[in-house]
């Protein structure tokens, strides 16, 4: 698995040395608009092509894996924290406080939080920053994201409090904190990076569907999530290759976190 | 006994709770007691007033809550003002369906996930790991739009989109939960002594993860619901889920609670479930 | 080699053999699909789009617009006439009619039907188009088959409104169902479909003598998801789309051209307006700027309409003039052009107001830099495409735009309620020819002003000079005179941009080869209008 995961870094290192250097690589302008060529094929002007409004494609992938590349993991970093934190301390701790606690992680399940985000929008003033809103949505991502996977990382804390390596642990003097974070946390690893590689994606897209309450990325700074929009219609039918370039780097890219993460094989 | 009343009894009121929250959301988001009958320019004056009058949020929503729920002890579930019929019968239509498509899309998206998340741990073999993380990373990627419409230009049920939406994360926590377990030393004795490879997972690994699995199972319900939203709105499946979205965009606070009410008591039982059947299996290993 | 994994694979195939296509389309059966769950059934409380198709496939009415001729035409009443002070009309019932239950048509049904639309407490918006001052309507009933209804003051175009007024049983106590139109409603599954029957006492009857409709059966599919709405008209299980966005329209027509009908440009508009309430949480600069007529003017012309209607709109759209679209033939204003972009003109206009360029910016004679947001509805991709050509347009006069699309609700709330918002693209749908229906919106005092409602007195001269031009012109009833008027207030309209009209967009739809004798119109509904002459598959109609 040495070599996968060592081309898997390469390709993330060349995408994020793309976006870095999006302004020197771009064709264009993300936001300038071609209205000339609206939807057209890949061409030399264009290697992508250009979107329903003539913008060039390439551009707009570039400049938008700055957003959600680096937006994206770091929501998904806040989220496997916030899991790690609330499910660890209810499974170490155990009884009533495991208790409580998993029900209200149960209860932050079943909250309607699109109502919540809804207020969040009314809150912020319109004027805001596109960065700004970026921030916002990622961060509001993070924070509600952490609940099922708590429930799963308190399971799996609880089986290893009882397993024997702890109890070894235990018995030669480790106790609170130490054994927190030597002995428990490097074993809630699997769970952890399993919960941090499924939230990249699932932000990098629940960005886009935030946009229908007026947070998300605004125009005319472009992510992932909104160039995958483009796929979102009838007219995908009829779509040209180009347009799946979004989806194809964002499935390249997450199955390089994946292969990057990896531990070497037992 | 005592423990399955107080096991009851904080059922009811995280039911109950859940409710009070989410009424709390919706009552208190922009957007509330506005209809968008009130930009038709034929009404005058006065007929906007009126409307406007009509949809007058409640002012105490402490009143409101205890009122609904003396309402509900009685049975009544109440009116949905967005689609203008008692709540027990929309949901009396549409609970099956939506369980339906759950219970379909938690199954498949299980056996896609686990069957795929054993194939790669079982095959020892970096290829079938890249293949298996490859197909769950499509899934994972693909937004559920995109998703929908493939569906129907295949004329597939919806519900595999569910089942599409859970069965990465099913196979991610899977896979890495089930090697962990392979990698203990147990599981090496038991190889070193010539033991056949299906007992060894079987009897050594599966059991081990088991308690975290049947915890992600727990899990997997209540994404199934929260996947069911969108993906009924999508499809047009006339399941709850639907009736979610378009009570969300109708602010039809009635509605809203009882469905958050199911959706807590839903999550609640699958958690419970998964909780229990994890100390079961634990007292077994025992 | 061992594979424990097999067995869990026997769920995922079985579940895959599921069946999965839906019930196959009868064949006289038309489908098409509806937005949304009706919100009522009783015709005269429509006041949504769902619930006005079912009006319009169930509901008789005494007089009917043909969508295509746009004459007005006899139903249910065999003549009519307005008396010569405009406030009285006159019917002669046609004879032998029986709802679908059975139950007579007489002059009681429509004396009924009168007293509850005109009812203030019911509140209905079709009432409400007929209460043009306060005072009792009195019918009176001259017999089984003559009724007159005398309204307290003129009306402009009195006939025309009873096309939407769906005559009600007197005697049943479901008013809603017992039904004069072609189909009645036999099946709710609500948030799933609706199914219409045909009535069987239903009163037409094609020129062989055969009575309409030739469709046995309707059913509405509520279906919100418009891609959806398409594919599926592709694989032929809905027979038409009777509104259809741009970008599908082409797809379609890629695959099947015969399909799709561009009907030419319809009386919808889409526009932007300033947010001009002084009460508004807004700073005072940017009041200021929202209020000033040059600025306005400047923003309208920094703007490519004809991209807009080209890009967004595919060229199924075209810039727009006015409140009224060129479809509208008597009515538009035919000296007036749409603002055409002129960037220079623009700078003049703003500079007239102290606006200058600093380092690329836009500034106003106080220094701040002149930036706004504009709301506008989400998931409406083509007034989210339509923001964003105008925030590039914007950015070239120094003009920061921000794009912020919310959810309805919010967005009404915001519009009507807080006006916390600066400026806003909305489209005004318009399914009457008549400019007086759009009096709450165009009186100073009424709700619907969108820029700033409810004034107590007009803010400016304009304003007072509009509304008493549509006063007086809800007065007369010469059309010509009446076209004198609302010219006028076109005029004023397009010189002191209130709004700020963008493209008018074509009325297009899609039909399935199988459905027959359809004539696409601008007016609504656009395909199944004649619905009563469709036929499906190898049935042909004879000609009325």
């Amino acid at each position: 698995m040495k070599r996968p995961r060592l081309l898997a870094i390469v390709f993330l290192g060349l995408v994020t040395l793309s976006s870095l250097l999006a302004g020197v690589l771009a064709p264009a302008p993300y936001a300038q608009q071609f209205r000339d060529v609206p939807d057209a094929a890949s061409s030399r002007q264009h290697p992508l092509g250009t979107d329903d409004l003539g913008r060039d494609r390439l551009s707009r992938l570039l400049y938008g894996t700055r957003v959600s590349l680096l937006l994206a993991p770091a929501a998904a970093l806040v989220t496997t924290i916030l899991a790690a934190f609330i499910g660890g301390t209810a499974g170490y701790a155990g009884g009533w406080m495991e208790d409580l606690v998993m029900s209200g992680t149960d209860l932050f399940l079943s909250l309607p939080w699109l109502f919540l985000l809804i207020t969040v929008r009314a809150l912020l003033p319109l004027n805001v920053a596109p960065l700004t809103s970026v921030v916002i949505t990622f961060a509001l991502l993070g924070c509600l994201g952490w609940a099922g996977a708590a429930r799963v990382v308190c399971a799996d804390t609880h089986e290893l409090c009882n397993s024997d390596f702890m109890l070894q642990a235990r018995a030669s003097g480790n106790a609170g904190i130490r054994l927190l974070v030597h002995h428990l946390l490097p074993n809630l690893k699997p769970v952890l990076f399993a919960q941090f590689w499924i939230s990249i994606p699932v932000f990098i897209l629940s960005e886009t569907n935030l946009s229908i309450l007026g947070l998300g990325v605004a125009e005319p700074l472009p992510s992932w999530g909104s160039l995958l929009r483009e796929l979102e219609s009838f007219s995908m039918l009829t779509a040209k290759p180009s347009q799946f370039a979004p989806l194809i780097l964002l499935i390249a890219t997450v199955s390089c976190f994946h292969l990057a993460m990896q531990r070497e094989e037992a | 006994m005592s423990s399955l009343f107080r096991c009851a009894t904080k059922t009811v009121i995280l039911i109950f709770l859940g409710g009070l929250m989410g009424a709390t959301l919706v009552r208190f988001a922009p957007g509330y007691g506005v209809t968008e009958e009130e930009l038709d320019s034929r009404l005058n004056g006065e007929s906007l007033r009126a409307l406007r009058a009509s949809h007058e949020p409640p002012r105490d929503l402490m009143r409101f809550y205890l009122q609904f729920g003396g309402k509900l002890l009685h049975g009544d579930l109440g009116f949905s003002s967005a689609m203008r019929e008692p709540v027990s019968q929309l949901i009396a239509e549409r609970f099956p369906e939506t369980m339906k498509s759950i219970g379909f899309s938690v199954a498949l998206g299980w056996a896609a996930g686990l069957s795929l998340a054993i194939l790669s741990v079982t095959a020892r073999s970096a290829t079938v790991d890249l293949g298996t993380s490859l197909v769950a990373t499509i899934a994972l990627c693909t937004p559920a739009a995109v998703l929908a419409l493939l569906c129907v230009i295949a004329q597939a049920p919806g519900r595999l989109v569910i089942a599409a939406i859970i069965f990465p994360k099913v196979f991610q926590y899977a896979r890495n939960l089930l090697l962990r377990s392979a990698a203990l030393p147990h599981v090496l004795a038991a190889s070193a002594r010539g033991i056949r490879a299906s007992r060894i997972f079987l009897w050594h690994i599966l059991p081990v993860a088991a308690p975290q699995l049947l915890a992600v199972a727990g899990i997997t319900v209540s994404m199934a619901f929260t996947a069911a939203i969108p993906v009924e709105a999508l499809c047009d499946i006339p399941g709850i889920g639907q009736l979610a979205w378009k009570a969300a965009l109708a602010r039809d606070l009635e509605l809203l609670v009882m469905l958050t009410m199911i959706v807590t008591t839903v999550t609640l039982l699958a958690n419970s479930t998964a909780e229990l059947l994890g100390k079961v299996v634990v007292a077994g290993k025992a | 080699m061992n594979r424990p994994y097999l067995p869990l694979l026997v769920p995922l195939f079985i579940s895959m053999g599921t069946a999965w296509a839906g019930p196959s389309p009868d064949a006289n059966e038309l489908r098409f699909c509806i937005g949304a769950q009706p919100k009522t059934f009783n015709p005269l409380l429509v006041d949504d789009e769902a619930s006005e198709t079912v009006r319009y496939l169930t509901g008789g009415v005494l007089l009917r617009l043909d969508r295509n001729s746009q004459k007005l035409l006899p139903e249910l009443a065999a003549a009519w006439t307005i008396n010569h002070t405009g406030n009285a009309i006159t019917f002669t019932l046609r004879e032998n009619v029986h709802f679908s239950d059975g139950t007579p048509f007489s002059a009681e049904d429509v004396a009924y039907t009168m007293e509850q639309l005109m009812d203030p407490g019911l509140h209905s918006p079709t009432g409400d188009a007929f209460r043009s001052s306060p005072g009792k309507v009195i019918t009176k009933i001259a017999g089984k088959y003559h009724v007159t209804v005398t309204f307290p003051a003129p009306i402009v175009g009195l006939d025309r409104l009873f096309d939407q007024v769906a005559i009600m049983s007197s005697k049943l106590p479901q008013k809603e169902m017992a039904v004069l139109g072609p189909y009645f409603l036999a099946e709710n599954k609500a948030g799933a479909y609706l199914l219409l029957k045909r009535n069987p006492n239903y009163w037409k009857h094609d020129q062989a003598g055969r009575q309409l409709p030739y469709i046995d059966r309707v059913r509405l599919d509520i279906q919100q998801n418009r891609d959806i709405e398409a594919l599926r008209l592709t694989r032929g299980e809905i027979d038409f789309i009777n509104s259809l966005n741009a970008e599908s329209f082409e797809s379609l027509k890629a695959r099947a051209p015969q399909t799709v009908f561009d009907a030419g440009v319809g009386l919808d508009s889409e526009q932007m307006w300033f947010n001009q309430v002084s009460s508004a949480p807004l700073p005072d600069y940017k009041k200021a700027w929202f209020a000033s007529t040059n600025f306005r003017r400047a923003i309208s012309a920094s703007i490519h309409r004809d991209d807009l209607a080209r890009v967004v709109f595919k060229g199924h759209a075209q810039p727009a003039v006015s409140f009224i679209s060129p479809g509208n033939k008597f009515w538009f204003d035919q000296k007036l052009q749409p603002h055409a972009f002129d960037s220079k003109a623009a700078m003049r206009a703003l500079s007239q107001d102290g606006f200058q360029l600093q380092n690329g910016m836009l500034q106003d004679r106080s220094g701040h830099p002149v930036e706004f947001s504009v709301i506008t509805n989400a998931g409406n991709k083509d007034r989210e495409r339509m923001a964003t050509m105008i925030q590039q347009d914007l950015a070239a006069m120094g003009i920061r735009l921000n794009v912020v699309t919310l959810d309805f609700p919010s967005l009404i709330e915001r519009i009507t309620r807080t006006f916390n918002y600066e400026a806003c693209l909305l489209g005004l749908v318009n399914d009457d020819l008549d400019p007086n229906t759009q009096m709450a919106v165009w009186l100073s005092s009424a709700d619907n002003h969108q820029w700033n409602p409810n004034q107590k007195t007009p803010a400016t001269p304009w304003e007072a000079e509009v509304d008493r031009l549509m006063r007086e012109q809800a007065a007369m009833l010469d059309p010509k005179k009446r076209k004198h008027d609302v010219d006028r207030v076109q005029e004023i309209v397009w010189d002191q941009e209130p709004f700020i009209y963008l493209v008018n967009k074509n009325a297009l739809s899609a039909v399935s080869a199988n459905l027959h004798n359809i004539h696409p119109s601008v007016l609504r509904p656009q395909v199944y209008w004649n619905i009563d002459q469709l036929t499906l598959g190898k049935e042909v109609a004879a000609n009325r």
